[in-house]
This record gives C-alpha cells, sequence and structure tokens, in this order.
C-alpha cells in the first residue's frame, strides 16, 4: 500500500512539473553559438561581432511574440585554426546547440567547414569573406551573409587604377585569406592595366618588415596593398613610416577597423580599404541596429561587420522560431532563404548558401575615422591621397 | 644597387642585431658562469617590456608626461626590475638545481617562460591583445638619398650598443667581472680562493636579465608595439645566436646576434623564394654553422687536466 502511494505520488508530482512550464507559460530555451576572435590581434571585430550577435537575441528574448526563448554561448577562435576547430567541435558535439553565428577569420572558417559539416550543425559565417568557404564545397551546413573578396577586390582594382597611379606592390599574409587576396587583387589590376613590381608573403604573426619595406623603397611603386588583417597592417603602415615611404598604403576588408586608426594615429591617414555591402548608417535597418546597440551600452563598438553578425543572428533565430530547434529542420529552412528582409537589405541565399551581395564600399581614413569614399574630401579633390597630383 | 638603399639595409640590420645581441649576451653569461640554458630568457625580454609599458601607464596616471624624463624612468624601471627577477630565478629555481641533472634546470626555465607569458597574457588588462607602445623618442628624420636616418631609430640602437658594451666592459675590467670570471671558468677553484660564488651567480644572473629588460624596452620603443609571445622567438634567436657565436663568449654573442638578423634580411629581400621563409633560410644556416663549429665561431679556449 505504501510503496503504492509512493509511486503515486511521484506520477502526479512528475506530471505537474512537466506541465507547470507550459502552464506558467515559459518558453523553451534554445541555445545557439557565436564563434568568433575574442582574444588576440583581431579581438576588436571579434568582440563588435559578438555583441551584435548578443544585441539580437537580447532584442528577441525582449519579444513577448515569439516561441522560443535563446541562450547564445560564445566561443573563442583566437583567430587560430586549430583552436578554431577545437571549439568547433565542442559545438558540433553539444547537442543542445542547434545552429552557430561563426568566424570572422577565413583562415579559421576554412579550417571548421568540414567539422560543422561532421557534425550536422548549421552554421552562417558573419565576416570570412574567402570565397572557398562557401564555394569550395557542398555542405548544406554552411551559409555566409557577406560578401566574398572576389566583389571586394574587382571594386578595389578599379578605383584605384582610376585614381591615375600605375605600380603596386602586393603584401599579403600567407594564410588562405592573404593568398585569396593576392591572387583576386593580382588578376584584377592586371586586367585594369596595373603594373605589379613586386609580390612578398609575410608570416600571420611577424614583427619585423624592415628588410621587404627597404626593398620597396627601393622599388618606389606608387601603392602598396596589403592583403591581410589589422595587426599586420598595422605593423606594415607603422614601418613604412619610419623608413620613409612615401607610396599609397590601401588594404582590403581585413583593416577596415576602429583598432587600425587606433594603433597608428595620425600615420593612418589617407588609407583605403574596402568591405562588403552598403555602410550601415545608410540603410533604413542601420540607424536602428546602431540606436540599439547604443542603448544597451556595449564596451567594444560593432566595428565592420558587427551588422552581418546580427543579421546571421536573427536568420538562424528566425528559422528556429518557424520550424523548431533541430538542426536538420534549420538546414532545410535555411536554404529556402530568399529576399528575407534584413538590416543590410534583403538576404539570399544560393545554391552554396552564400549571400548575394552585390555592392562593395569603399572607405578612406580621414581625421581618424573610417569614411565612405563617395562623402569624403578625397573623392571631392579636398585633400590629396600620397602621390597624386 | 645604390648606396642608399644600401645604407638602409645595414641600419635595419644593426637594430635587429643589436636586439638580439642584448638577448644572446644574456644566455651566454648564464652559460659562461653555471653552465646553465636559462630558456626563460627571451620571456624575461617580454617582461621587462611589459613592465616598461605598465610604468609608463603609471607615469601618466600621476600626470607626468615628459617624453624625454619618461622614457629614463621606463627603462631604469625594466631593468631593475628584470635584475631582481633574475636574481629571484638565480637563487630560487637555478642554484638549488645545480647538482641535479642539467636536464632539469632547462625543463624548469622553459616552464618558467611559459609561466611569466601566461602570467602577462591573464593577468595584464587586455593582456592577449597586441599593446601599443609609447613613441617617447623624438622621431625628426633626414633623407640621405634613399636612406632615411631617424633620430629615435639611432638614439635606440646607439643605447644598444652602449648597454653591451657596458656589460663586456664590467666583465673584462672590474673585480666583479675577474670573479664571474673566475667562476665561469672553475668554480671549484674560485671558491678555494675566496670568491663567494652564490654571489656571483646572483650578480650574474642580475646583470643578464636587466641587459633583457632594456632590451625589451628597446623592442617596444622601435616597434612600438609589444605582446605577450614576443619572448618565444625572441628567446629561440638569442640562443641560437649565443650557440652560433660561442657559449660563454661575449663577443660571440654578439656576433651571432649580428649574423642572425643580416642571414634574416637577406632571407627576406635576396633569395629567389618567398620574403616568408626568411626564417627558415637563417635557421638553416645557422644549423650548417653549428654542425661545421660545434663550439662556436668564437669558440672559448678550454683546457682539460687528465
Amino acid at each position: 500500500m505504501q510503496r503504492f502511494l509512493l509511486a503515486a505520488c511521484t506520477c502526479v508530482l512528475g506530471f505537474a512539473a512537466a506541465i507547470a512550464p507550459v502552464a506558467a507559460g515559459a518558453k523553451e530555451t534554445v541555445k545557439i553559438v557565436f564563434i568568433g576572435p575574442l582574444t588576440g590581434g583581431n579581438a576588436a571585430l571579434g568582440l563588435g561581432g559578438r555583441n551584435s550577435a548578443d544585441l539580437a537575441v537580447q532584442l528577441h528574448n525582449g519579444d513577448a511574440k515569439a516561441k522560443y526563448a535563446f541562450d547564445m554561448v560564445k566561443l573563442d577562435d583566437q583567430c587560430k585554426p586549430d583552436i578554431g576547430v577545437q571549439v568547433a567541435t565542442k559545438a558540433g558535439a553539444d547537442n543542445s546547440i542547434v545552429a552557430g553565428v561563426t568566424h570572422y577569420c577565413s583562415a579559421v572558417a576554412i579550417a571548421t567547414v568540414d567539422t560543422y559539416h561532421k557534425f550536422g550543425l548549421p552554421v552562417i559565417v558573419w565576416g570570412a569573406v574567402l570565397p572557398a568557404i562557401t564555394y569550395g564545397n557542398d555542405y548544406p551546413e554552411i551559409h555566409r551573409v557577406n560578401g566574398t573578396m572576389i566583389n571586394q577586390n574587382e571594386q578595389n582594382a578599379k578605383l584605384v587604377t582610376s585614381l591615375g597611379y600605375k605600380t603596386w606592390v602586393i603584401i599579403h599574409d600567407t594564410t588562405d585569406y592573404g593568398k585569396g587576396h593576392d591572387e583576386y587583387f593580382t588578376k584584377f589590376l592586371t586586367q585594369d592595366g596595373g603594373k605589379i613590381l613586386a609580390d612578398f608573403g609575410v608570416g600571420a604573426d611577424q614583427q619585423d618588415f624592415t628588410a621587404i619595406l627597404t626593398k620597396v623603397k627601393e622599388l618606389n611603386p606608387d601603392v602598396v596593398y596589403f592583403g591581410g588583417l589589422t595587426p599586420i597592417g598595422v605593423r606594415l603602415r607603422s614601418q613604412m613610416d619610419k623608413l620613409g615611404i612615401k607610396s599609397q598604403f590601401e588594404g582590403t576588408s581585413g583593416i577596415v577597423s576602429d583598432s587600425y586608426i587606433q594603433a597608428l594615429g595620425p600615420i593612418s591617414e589617407g588609407t583605403i580599404a574596402f568591405i562588403d555591402g552598403a555602410p550601415i548608417e545608410k540603410l533604413p535597418g542601420g540607424r536602428m541596429f546602431l540606436e540599439q546597440y547604443a542603448a544597451h551600452k556595449y564596451a567594444e563598438p560593432p566595428e565592420a561587420y558587427g551588422a552581418y553578425a546580427f543579421v546571421a543572428a536573427n536568420l538562424i533565430m528566425d528559422a528556429i522560431e518557424k520550424v523548431g530547434p533541430d538542426r536538420k529542420a534549420v538546414i532545410a529552412e535555411l536554404a529556402k532563404t530568399k529576399n528575407h528582409p534584413s538590416i543590410v537589405g534583403p538576404v539570399t541565399f544560393d545554391d552554396h548558401g552564400q549571400n548575394v551581395v552585390p555592392i562593395v564600399t569603399a572607405y578612406v581614413v580621414q581625421d581618424a575615422k573610417w569614411v565612405v569614399w563617395q562623402d569624403s574630401d578625397y573623392a571631392k579633390g579636398k585633400r590629396k591621397l600620397a602621390g597624386q597630383k | 644597387m645604390d648606396a642608399g638603399v644600401l645604407a638602409q639595409y645595414a641600419f635595419n640590420g644593426l637594430m635587429l642585431g643589436v636586439i638580439y645581441a642584448m638577448v644572446a649576451v644574456g644566455f651566454t653569461l648564464f652559460f659562461g658562469v653555471l653552465d646553465v640554458i636559462q630558456f626563460g630568457h627571451g620571456d624575461v625580454v617580454m617582461a621587462g617590456a611589459f613592465v616598461g609599458l605598465a610604468t609608463y601607464l603609471g607615469l601618466g596616471a600621476l600626470g607626468i608626461a615628459v617624453p624625454a624624463f619618461a622614457v629614463i624612468v621606463v627603462a631604469c624601471a625594466a631593468g631593475f626590475t628584470m635584475a631582481l627577477a633574475g636574481a629571484f630565478i638565480a637563487r630560487y629555481l637555478v642554484l638549488p638545481l645545480r647538482t641535479a641533472p642539467a636536464f632539469n634546470t632547462l625543463l624548469v626555465t622553459l616552464m618558467l617562460g611559459s609561466v611569466l607569458r601566461e602570467l602577462v597574457r591573464l593577468f595584464y588588462p587586455n593582456g592577449s591583445n597586441p599593446q601599443p607602445f609609447p613613441r617617447l623618442l623624438p622621431a625628426a628624420a633626414i633623407n640621405l638619398g634613399n636612406f632615411t636616418l631617424r633620430l629615435d631609430s639611432t638614439i635606440l640602437l646607439v643605447t644598444g650598443l652602449v648597454t653591451i658594451f657596458v656589460v663586456n666592459l664590467i666583465v673584462r675590467r672590474t673585480r666583479l667581472g675577474l670573479a664571474i670570471r673566475a667562476v665561469a671558468q672553475d668554480s671549484e677553484t674560485a671558491r678555494v680562493v675566496g670568491i663567494d660564488f652564490e654571489r656571483v651567480v646572483l650578480v650574474t644572473f642580475a646583470i643578464g636579465s636587466a641587459l633583457a629588460g632594456i632590451a625589451g624596452i628597446v623592442y617596444g620603443l622601435y616597434y612600438n608595439e609589444v605582446n605577450f609571445d614576443i619572448g618565444l622567438l625572441l628567446g629561440v634567436i638569442g640562443f641560437s645566436a649565443a650557440v652560433v657565436g660561442g657559449l660563454g663568449s661575449i663577443y660571440g654573442a654578439i656576433l651571432g646576434g649580428f649574423l642572425f638578423a643580416a642571414l634574416q634580411t637577406i632571407g627576406s629581400v635576396a633569395l629567389p623564394v618567398s620574403s616568408a621563409y626568411n626564417n627558415v633560410f637563417a635557421f638553416a644556416i645557422v644549423i650548417m654553422l653549428i654542425t661545421w663549429k660545434p663550439t662556436g665561431l668564437i669558440a672559448e679556449p678550454a683546457s682539460e687536466r687528465v
């Protein structure tokens, strides 16, 4: 008799516990992961992306109409491929994580595609621009909201040749990212009639560039192009100044960051670079994003790719709201993404999960800020770049 | 190639070389006096740079902003703190292990290097990110054709050379130096003639580590950036330079340091392969040199009574 009563009580309690959350109206919590370089030389961009993705989650959780409450796990890939694979494995193996907003560094993103495919974890890349991440494989798990370096370098070559420059020296880092930039920029520049005097590869954590830059000084090109990330961009520009090299300096999306300007101070003036997408302030959703970001008082600015991390997080949450917290269902749902509204414009994934982003924006550093090229004094002729008549 | 460009290469090589030489001299002093390789020496350079950076920030907080004054205070702080650190390492890590197999000291100092690196990475604010180092020296420059001679780089080069010269002077011309050389030659006999062995070892480690601390400041002022892991490669290069030059000989360490810098420069620009292979080239040549002359280019004359 006692045992029967005990069993009955347990059943009733268990049943009550099971229906209590539903009865109280609590939402089911779903876990998603954010992976980016939270420490190391590119931390500024990683933290900007993390904060932006977190903002998306906070705004979504504040919406009473949402079916699910989201919890974002944040992992640090340190911009190192081996660490990236470790954290990707950790996220993929954790079955409670449904999807991921992943990677700023291309070298890491390309290393982890196989890991996400192995675990069937749907991910959306928010900052890495290497084309091979989406086009080098047929994995349905991999998507990307930002553009690739192909467009960037095409526009880059067009703009700088139109400014009257004739000769270049290309410096690039030896990761897949740097080599990709080297390949595409060389191709487009030669097409547009630019002459490449020399091409140098440098290690991703190299400190001293004085030997290479002395050679550059000897060759005296009009422009020095750098395909790589902010830490090396800073060192190169600083050592160029030390050696008295007067060539114009230009880079890629890898150096568009506030940390570039902060580290160099006045030396950063006049640097040209390109990123995908239209400037965030000009888009209708962009102002809302910046206002909400400021209202949430994050310690670090969103930086160049924060808006894309925001969009990626929202895409994932919208997909989960529609089909539930199931990895396979989310993959199927993301594949159907067509003209999905977002703060960077309508997002459409092609057959490789790549968002078709036609716009590339040129920027120039003016008065310690990255200013859109068209709006700058340089484009209007009020100020001159290095070597311009 | 015109004279200006050649001069620029030479100057760059000298700057790199003086930093490597300062690290190599430390290695050679420690080996000379105690037959010990202090594998954490590169990280002592890094620690010196960070102590200097913290001192500068402290001065800033106190409102002292005169660059000339700041640079002297920063250099002294780094040198002095690292001297204390060196004496501490000698007293508590190296001396107690001098009767143990040499392998143990090697391991312990290697681990010490790791500990220093991780302490900075974890406990210095934002330690895992590269830290901008202040520009404290005048930036005036004169252009001699293709060669840009900058005042701040020249000051750093001269400082580096002078400190190495001073250390050499101490070792060659003072009584303390005589005691150091005596202990290096034969510690038993040195003790018999009344030299305080422990004191000499502590002072030697202090001098070598102070030199490393100043090397850290020179590095920071030259590149305007320091990072928690600059000690790794610097330690390896400094050690190789000391070995190539001849472990135990200060002139050898200086030669080794400048030689390595020259090899790196040649590897960056004068070879048909990509400039990213400069370290591969430099280390390959160093391996060949050590294989050809195992005791170094300026080998210490040693005699053994049989």
